[in-house]
């Protein structure tokens, strides 16, 4: 059981090449925008054929270059949530949710009266989809999918079209009307905090290809790769030389850093999250910082954001005035507000903290 | 004023309004799911042609297919017995041919201006592809199609020059409205001619009227 994907496809630009497998979990797929997220599920719901490769829901095979086999999207039983959601214009909520069941009129018609209820859509039966807001064109659409009792279930971008201030309690509404689903759901976003929220698993895609596949919690604590890091948010990346078994410079920094874990060969690059620094109380001296990864701050700027600070500064002790990059400090205000040290600021970057990249 | 030029003009444009709006559909289906973009833009210049080019043209390359003594001609009238020049069904070509692409294009603009995600949707419910015509495709592009339909009528009601050429100007067969407006001129009747233009503003006026009315007709979903 479960959903397994290896595809191939030339596009425009860039060439699609996607392989993830999943077996009952929640999976995210996250990359940034034009990165092949939407082409991927329009292959697997079959309404665009990938050049090779193969698609498996449940067992059935919906898609086989070598055996050539190819079900058209009728076929496949796939509940697809488009990016703005496809309600049919011309059609009330009950039309739009009812069209595509094939059920005698009296059971359709109990049926979609029993969505209604479970999507909280009761009084709009009758409206057109321009008279509702964008949640609830939101859950017309899913009540749409659902009602279809698709294999599985994939959301397209499912809350990049709605007002910021609605997202977290919408967030919460669609997770608990997914429970009302028992299958397989997959999630295509641009927005870390959603996929994290959501998935269990996650697929990274860069430039059309599947550059990493794992457990979404493993994925953001350790990306490994450059490309990923970058798309699950890390602020602070710098070329790296290592240096021995435990060490390694930051190229761009101008700093030495010890490892917790003995430096991977093909390590080329490594990030440190703008929330992991340690701010630290007193200033050290000049020896124990270099052997505790400190950094003396020069700051360049400081941005105040709702509950935090962005602070981006430099290393103060780099002398090269080229190479010496910013880094982006993130740090909750009342710790800020309230440090004791407010001479020069020091801080300490956790061996543990420290994602080596390749 | 004689009736004859009314009914038949009558006659030719809804016969020619059949043909030219099931086939402007049809046609403008066919081209726009086409793949190439090449192939696309030739056949699009070919289909549009008879809009462009002047009606005496259109009528001079009719002749050519269906005359007497060409391949087409010759052989509808030796083995079905039909001779189509300078008979009434000449009217119908004339007008159809003039018309088509105004319903076409009116058409392919219709079914391309739908959100493709919208028929995508349709095939991911299990929707066949009749349905998805018959319940999606059609009813969203029917204030274009429908406009098309219109001034496709108003098109082949006005047609003088193709018809002229192909179907000629005989008294109660061929002679339509325009081609009676012109006779009664050439022949100094100002006052017949003139009965025949208000025919023909009237029901012009009719037409552009309903026009506007589709296209600017509240459909209670765009609200």
């Amino acid at each position: 059981m479960g959903l397994l994907v290896e595809i191939k496809k030339k596009l425009k630009g860039f060439s699609l090449d996607v392989s993830f497998s999943i077996d009952g979990e929640y999976l995210g797929i996250l990359g940034p925008s034009g990165s092949g997220k939407s082409m991927t599920l329009k292959c697997i719901a079959g309404v665009e054929t990938p050049d090779e490769g193969r698609i498996v829901l449940n067992g059935k095979v919906l898609f086989d270059s070598e055996k050539k086999i190819n079900l058209i999207p009728q076929e496949r039983n796939i509940g697809y949530l488009f990016q703005n959601y496809a309600l049919f214009p011309h059609m009330t909520v009950e039309e739009n949710i009812g069209l595509g069941l094939k059920l005698p009129k009296i059971e359709k018609k109990r049926k979609v009266k029993e969505m209604i209820e479970s999507f909280r859509l009761q009084g709009l039966e009758s409206k057109y989809p321009n008279q509702l807001s964008g949640g609830q064109q939101q859950r017309v659409a899913l009540a749409r999918c659902i009602v279809y009792k698709p294999d599985i279930l994939m959301l397209d971008e499912p809350f990049s079209a709605l007002d910021s201030h609605l997202k977290d309690q919408l967030q919460m509404e669609i997770l608990a009307l997914l429970k009302l689903y028992e299958g397989e759901v997959l999630v295509v976003s641009h927005n870390r905090d959603e996929i994290y929220k959501f998935c269990k698993k996650l697929v990274v895609l860069d430039q059309g290809k599947s550059i990493l596949f794992g457990e979404t919690k493993d994925i953001f604590r350790q990306p490994r790769l450059h490309s990923a890091a970058r798309i699950v948010g890390c602020k602070n990346i710098s070329r790296c030389e290592i240096i021995s078994a435990y060490s390694v410079r930051a190229v761009d920094w101008g700093l030495i850093l010890n490892t917790e874990h003995p430096v991977p060969d093909r390590t080329k690059y490594l990030g440190i999250q703008a929330h992991d620094f340690h701010l630290l109380k007193t200033s050290p001296d000049a020896g124990i910082a270099r052997q505790n990864n400190v950094i003396k701050c020069q700051i360049e700027k400081i941005v105040e954001g709702e509950l935090e600070y962005n602070i981006y500064f430099r290393n103060k002790e780099f002398a090269d005035a080229n190479g010496n990059s910013v880094l982006l400090y993130k740090v909750r205000k009342e710790l800020w507000d309230n440090r004791q040290n407010k001479g020069d600021v020091y801080l300490r970057i956790p061996e543990k903290s420290i994602l080596l990249l390749e | 004023m004689q009736m004859s030029p009314i009914i038949i003009s009558m006659k030719t444009a809804s016969a020619a309004i059949a043909f030219t709006f099931l086939l402007g559909i049809f046609v403008a289906r066919w081209v726009v799911n086409i793949k190439s973009e090449k192939a696309k833009m030739v056949l699009d210049g070919i289909l549009t042609l008879p809009l462009v080019l002047p009606p005496t043209v259109v009528g001079f390359l009719l002749l050519i297919i269906f005359g007497v003594n060409r391949p087409i001609g010759k052989f509808l009238l030796e083995f079905l017995g039909v001779k189509i020049v300078f008979s009434w069904p000449a009217t119908v070509i004339a007008a159809v041919v003039i018309s088509f692409p105004l319903m076409y294009r009116s058409a392919r603009g219709a079914f391309e201006q739908i959100d493709p995600d919208l028929v995508m949707a349709a095939k991911t419910l299990g929707m066949s592809e009749r349905k998805i015509f018959w319940r999606i495709t059609m009813p969203l592009a029917l204030p274009g199609v429908a406009g098309g339909g219109i001034l496709a009528f108003a098109r082949g009601l006005g047609e003088f020059g193709a018809t002229a050429m192909i179907a000629g100007n005989i008294a109660h067969e061929t002679r339509t409205l325009p081609l009676a407006i012109y006779t009664e001129v050439a022949a100094g009747n100002m006052e017949a001619a003139s009965y025949y233009v208000i025919i023909v503003m009237s029901i012009s006026f009719l037409v552009v009227a309903l026009t506007n009315y589709f296209s600017l007709k509240e459909r209670k979903y765009l609200k």
